[in-house]
């Protein structure tokens, strides 16, 4: 069964969903601290 | 504490780099399905990396409606957020897994559709937590969460007593392994576990420091408007309105 792009494709995608989850982490982080530093201000 | 998480991302990157060469390299070639059965080693950690998620957030919500505590709280929405993130793996790679395999992405078969429904219904929580601002929000999400937990134990034992279109369990049920998958799909399940963990942690630090800066807002607004509107609103006794 030539079904290796099938396998790629699922490894692949099970790390994009996750970065791109991670990557959501990263930016609500980095929000979160400019609002901290106009808070000090 | 500040340790440990350094730690354990760099314990979860090694062990996720090894899971992933037993996976691809070391495991043994199913027979009939060939190399594409290796999915298997993401699909399945996911689905049960999920499930325990789901029941996490289970608990943490009925911790939180019997004793109001805000890190229960906490607790349960991250623990959904990265369910949901779990969930979704699962309902990704089982389609290009099923298409070699079965001919087709999706059949409406029970634990399939099951699992869509379990997805949704945490969906569902994360966009009631997220665009509901009423102080009832995480008393009504977490009776919503009491419910979709319900689903899991259905989505679990769906293989066991119906006729599915998908496989029976790989352990119990009537399915069957060989030890060396069986093996190496325990390490990538620790892997994966290991890497919820970790984001969970990340997740949870993010939650509280979020509810923090509301707060100081919430002080600093009140601050700020209080003394004006106190003079605008309270008008004094005896002159004329």
């Amino acid at each position: 069964m030539n079904a290796i792009k099938y396998l790629y494709a699922a490894y692949i995608a099970t790390w994009v969903i996750h970065g791109l989850y991670v990557g959501s982490l990263v930016r609500r982080y980095q929000r979160l601290r400019r609002r901290m530093s106009q808070l000090g201000k | 504490m500040k340790k440990a998480f350094p730690i354990l991302a760099i314990l979860t990157v090694l062990l996720l780099s090894y899971a992933f060469y037993q996976a691809i390299w070391v495991a043994p070639t199913e027979r009939t399905m060939g190399d594409v059965q290796r999915i298997f080693y993401y699909h399945v950690p996911s689905a049960w990396t999920a499930f325990v998620l789901f029941f996490v957030n289970f608990v943490a919500s009925v911790t939180y409606l019997a004793r109001r505590n805000p890190k229960a709280d906490a607790i349960a929405l991250v623990s959904a957020e990265v369910g949901v993130v779990f969930c979704t793996v699962v309902l990704v790679t089982g389609p290009i897994w099923a298409r070699p395999v079965w001919g087709i992405w999706w059949t409406w078969d029970l634990r399939l559709t099951l699992t869509l429904v379990l997805w949704l219904i945490y969906v569902s929580y994360l966009i009631l937590r997220r665009f509901s601002d009423s102080a009832q929000t995480p008393k009504l999400a977490a009776v919503l969460a009491i419910f979709g937990a319900l689903d899991v134990p259905l989505v679990y034992f769906s293989i066991w007593f119906f006729r599915t279109q998908h496989p029976q369990p790989v352990i119990g049920g009537g399915g069957s392994i060989d030890p060396r998958m069986l093996h190496i799909l325990l390490i990538n399940w620790l892997a994966f576990s290991c890497f919820a963990l970790l984001v969970c942690w990340a997740r949870y630090r993010l939650e509280m420091l979020k509810r923090d800066v509301e707060e100081a807002e919430a002080l600093e607004s009140l601050l700020e408007v209080g003394p004006r509107d106190s003079k605008a609103e309270i008008p004094f006794r005896g002159e004329p309105r």
